[in-house]
């Protein structure tokens, strides 16, 4: 059977404590005050469902090799490019061979479960091996119930044809016109009707019919359930299902609402990676996943889940955390007010297409070159090598740099650039085996920074051109917090 | 084999306008004002001007592409205006061409100009700009004072300075800034500040707060230049000869290389090499009477001592505190106020460093004039960024000297 032979994820590492986005709003909407506990997560300025996306892919792959990857399909509700394929930036970012197909999904909450039900049965059919990504940056209205309830993030499973460490045992879908909310092409929020209306029709009864009717079709009975994963923008919901179908209570898997929130199409694969995490073998996972109908996936680990590990995993980035209590500033950050950005922010960032696709592999790989001669890295490739002693021309081979730890060798922070979150952190970074850079760090803790410090490279926004609404990326550094080096 | 341009060419005569934050003038005036001294101090028409060259930072930004703009402020009787933009290193560089094209026999008198309007931004600081299609897409949006506040970072890890003693070093290089642009009725900035005022100062890319950043000025300043023979064919007496000129430009090694630890410009260390061997200078520190260096930021200023040997590496903030620079001190650096306080108009700063050295070897700097009658004077302009950067050093000093 088809299975699962990878997992990661990512969680952006700012969290809105809730109970400030209650004081900032509650005098306006007082009704959402049971809400208002927990923290959510949310994008900084520069990430979106494809630097997510990256992140959760890298996380996934980890030092696997990526040649056998045929496939990458992204599956979100908030695609940065209506036309532009998203998931080819992801393959780019990836470095992944160009004779890679891929592939963006879209229109529903259940997008992402769609996506892994494609994938599965597209490796069955010898589509080679599907990275299945699915990842989202929701845009909510401030005071909404839908601001505390949702969260950011992103997962990834890698599909092969064998069962991997957890094979596939059947799936079952309906699609029904179920409308429960809404955004229309161009809408920025999305229109939400009734929650009751939704939990009692929508997961009461279509949810529990298809779950009913998956079981039936698998012949599996809802007690052998051991992870039940369902992902709703609404509390509790995973276990009133449960009962209702007879799945163990026990087996409801913890919707992550009190540290993570809702990431819409994102949410079953943030859950179902988290779940693998802990998984042990021969336990059965089931997959739900709710919108304009419902998708049911049931999985069974194998002896491989024991070893299995992403590199942080949901776990890890979970901990990975940045408490934000400053309403404002979440509002600033997310884009949901504007503050007075100065003439230094008019600075035009125009896309040069010609160069964008010409230097591709520089700007969204972060490819450096390794001279085959005297073996000097350097970033960018350059049609003369950049070591003093050893002359050497169009010799560069292709040498990667995005997995690579690299370390300070100076910094500022500094006030008077524009940046969207002050101060703006860089400086000159030297990698591991060699290559350098003058990069941009982001996510500084209030540890600051320090020459010699470690760092990972992590794929961001590097701007956005407001004028013709296009988004750049790049790669910028981050404080390596999965490593104790900062010596 | 090249003999260098040690004495083959003098200067006749140098202006400098009031730099400042000319609000009312354009550039034309600014041009005009500082081209009427030097006029006046050569004793030459204009139509005896066979050359030009003219350096500009931000042309985009203010006077417009070509050389056409000077040739139009000046009423240039049609000659060649050559255009020079090498960051802030352009007044240097447009120095070096009107010398080298004296020096090559193929002009009598050449004209060097460096012209900035700068303050038509809208906002403090240098204008944000591009850098280029491929920068664009993999270099930082920093600003000036994020890229030079770096060296500070990797000079304290070079030297285990402690971050306060580093912060009150270049301080002090401020603080004794402002006392010598105090005297100086050119000068952008002419106000006494104390150590506290710099410690204190709002942080603007850190270490560096607002008074370790240089002034961001309108201004213009040239050099009239020709031989020696003709000099004194024109009634000139105690010349001022060009001993050395030196540009080095990173070839990308700091940025993309390995070895370079952030702490020093290495382009200045190339620049002032070739620039000591050319004037025949062995013991800068004994031999060379005045500096004026690109004191952008405080921190350059400290670790540039270092970088043309006024100061043994890592002994810099020793030297910086103990006075050795001060007006004072056994050599001066910024005895104007440098781009600190009589501040930077980009492309005219390294002429105007040139200016304050002619006029000190020939002691008329009147009340700033250091007392010793000053042999040598050197210069250093600097454009870039610490990790990819111009840097030039010249030599001016008495003939024969």
């Amino acid at each position: 059977m088809p299975g699962i032979h990878a997992f990661g994820g990512y969680v952006p590492r700012l969290r809105l404590q809730r109970a400030s986005a209650y004081a900032a709003t509650g005098w306006f909407a007082p009704g959402l005050k049971g809400l208002a506990t927990g923290e959510r997560s949310f994008c900084s300025w520069d990430e979106d469902a494809n630097t997510m996306g990256v992140e959760a892919a890298q996380d996934c792959l980890a030092s696997r090799d990526r040649s056998s990857v045929a496939r990458v399909i992204l599956a979100s509700t908030s695609h940065t490019f209506a036309d532009r394929q998203n998931s080819t930036i992801i393959k780019e970012a990836l470095n992944l061979s160009d004779s890679t197909a891929a592939l963006d999904i879209s229109g529903s909450k259940r997008s992402a479960t769609s996506a892994l039900i494609e994938s599965f049965y597209a490796v069955e059919g010898n589509a080679g091996d599907t990275l299945c990504i699915a990842s989202e940056r929701s845009a909510c209205r401030p005071g909404s119930e839908a601001e505390y309830n949702s969260g950011h993030g992103a997962a990834s499973v890698l599909v092969s044809k064998e069962d991997g460490c957890a094979k596939l045992l059947g799936t079952h879908s309906v699609s029904i016109d179920f409308v429960d909310h809404f955004r229309s092409s161009g809408e920025r929020f999305d229109y939400s009707w009734e929650p009751r209306w939704v939990r009692e029709e929508g997961y009461g009864k279509i949810v529990v019919s298809t779950i009913r009717d998956a079981l039936n079709k698998l012949s599996i009975d809802a007690a052998e359930i051991d992870y039940f994963v369902l992902g709703a923008p609404m509390p509790k919901v995973g276990e009133s299902v449960a009962k209702s179908v007879g799945i163990h209570p026990a087996a409801v898997v913890d919707g992550l609402f009190g540290v993570l929130g809702d990431a819409g199409a994102a949410q079953p694969l943030i859950l179902l990676s988290h779940v693998l995490e802990r998984a042990k073998p021969n336990q059965m996972v089931m997959l739900v996943g709710f919108g304009g109908g419902c998708d049911v996936i049931v999985l069974k680990t194998t002896d491989a889940i024991s070893h299995m590990r992403p590199s942080s995993g949901i776990s890890g980035y979970l901990k990975n955390r940045a408490p934000v209590d400053n309403y404002v500033k979440y509002l600033a950050i997310s884009g949901l007010i504007e503050l007075e950005k100065g003439m230094r922010a008019e600075l035009d960032q125009k896309p040069i297409l010609t160069a964008h696709y010409r230097e591709r592999k520089t700007v969204l790989g972060l490819v450096g070159g390794k001279c085959s001669v005297s073996g000097t890295i350097q970033f960018p490739k350059t049609p003369i090598s950049v070591d003093q002693q050893a002359r050497t021309t169009y010799t560069q081979e292709d040498y990667p740099l995005a997995d690579r730890r690299a370390r300070i060798v100076t910094f500022t922070a500094d006030h008077l650039t524009f940046t969207p979150v002050p101060p703006a952190y860089y400086g000159n970074i030297e990698f591991e085996g060699g290559g350098r850079l003058m990069a941009e760090i982001v996510d500084v803790g209030e540890e600051g920074l320090d020459v010699g410090m470690s760092l990972r490279m992590v794929f961001r926004i590097k701007a956005i051109d407001s004028r013709r609404a296009f988004t750049q990326y790049f790669w910028k550094a981050t404080p390596d917090r999965t490593s104790s080096t900062t010596s | 084999m090249a003999s260098g341009i040690k004495d083959k060419v003098a200067i006749l005569g140098m202006g400098c306008c009031r730099f400042g934050e000319r609000w009312s003038d354009n550039a034309d005036v600014l041009a005009v004002e500082a081209f009427e001294e030097a006029l006046k101090d050569a004793s030459i028409d204009v139509s005896q001007i066979e050359a030009a060259w003219l350096g500009v930072g931000f042309d985009s930004m203010n006077i417009g592409p070509s050389g056409i703009p000077l040739a139009m402020a000046l009423r240039l009787p049609n000659i060649a205006v050559t255009k020079i933009e090498n960051y802030c290193a352009s007044g240097s560089d447009a120095f070096r061409g009107a010398v080298y094209a004296v020096a090559s026999g193929a002009v009598d008198i050449a004209l060097a100009f460096g012209l900035e309007k700068l303050k038509d931004t809208g906002y403090g600081g240098l204008p944000v700009r591009t850098r280029g299609t491929i920068y664009d897409m993999i270099g930082v949006v920093g600003s000036a004072p994020g890229f030079f506040a770096q060296v500070a970072s990797a000079y304290r890890a070079k030297y285990g300075v402690d971050k306060d003693l580093l912060k009150r070093a270049i301080a002090h290089v401020s603080v004794k800034s402002h006392e010598n642009g105090e005297k100086n009725p050119k000068a952008h900035l002419r106000k006494l500040i104390t150590e506290a005022d710099v410690i204190n100062a709002p942080l603007i890319a850190d270490p560096l707060g607002l008074f370790d950043c240089c002034g961001v000025s309108d201004g213009a300043a040239c050099a009239i230049v020709s031989t020696p023979e003709i000099a004194r064919s024109l009634g000139k007496t105690d010349l001022v000869t060009v001993k050395a000129l030196a540009v080095a430009v990173s070839n990308g090694w700091e940025l993309q290389g390995t070895g370079w630890d952030g702490s020093y410009f290495h382009t200045t260390r190339c620049a002032a090499h070739a620039a000591y061997k050319e004037a025949g200078i062995t013991h800068p520190r004994k031999q060379l009477s005045l500096l004026e260096v690109h004191d952008c930021f405080s921190i350059t200023e400290l670790v540039t001592m270092e970088d043309l040997g006024v100061s043994a590496e890592g002994e810099a903030v020793k030297d910086v505190l103990n006075g050795v620079f001060d007006a004072d001190g056994d050599i001066p650096c910024q005895i104007d106020g440098g781009l600190k306080c009589f501040g930077h108009p980009i492309g005219a700063s390294g002429l105007r460093m040139i200016y304050e050295n002619y006029l000190q070897i020939l002691g008329r700097a009147g009340p700033r004039q250091r007392q010793d009658e000053p042999v040598y004077g050197l210069s250093h302009n600097l454009g870039g960024m610490p990790n990819q950067n111009v840097s030039a050093v010249v030599i001016v000093g008495r003939e024969g000297a």
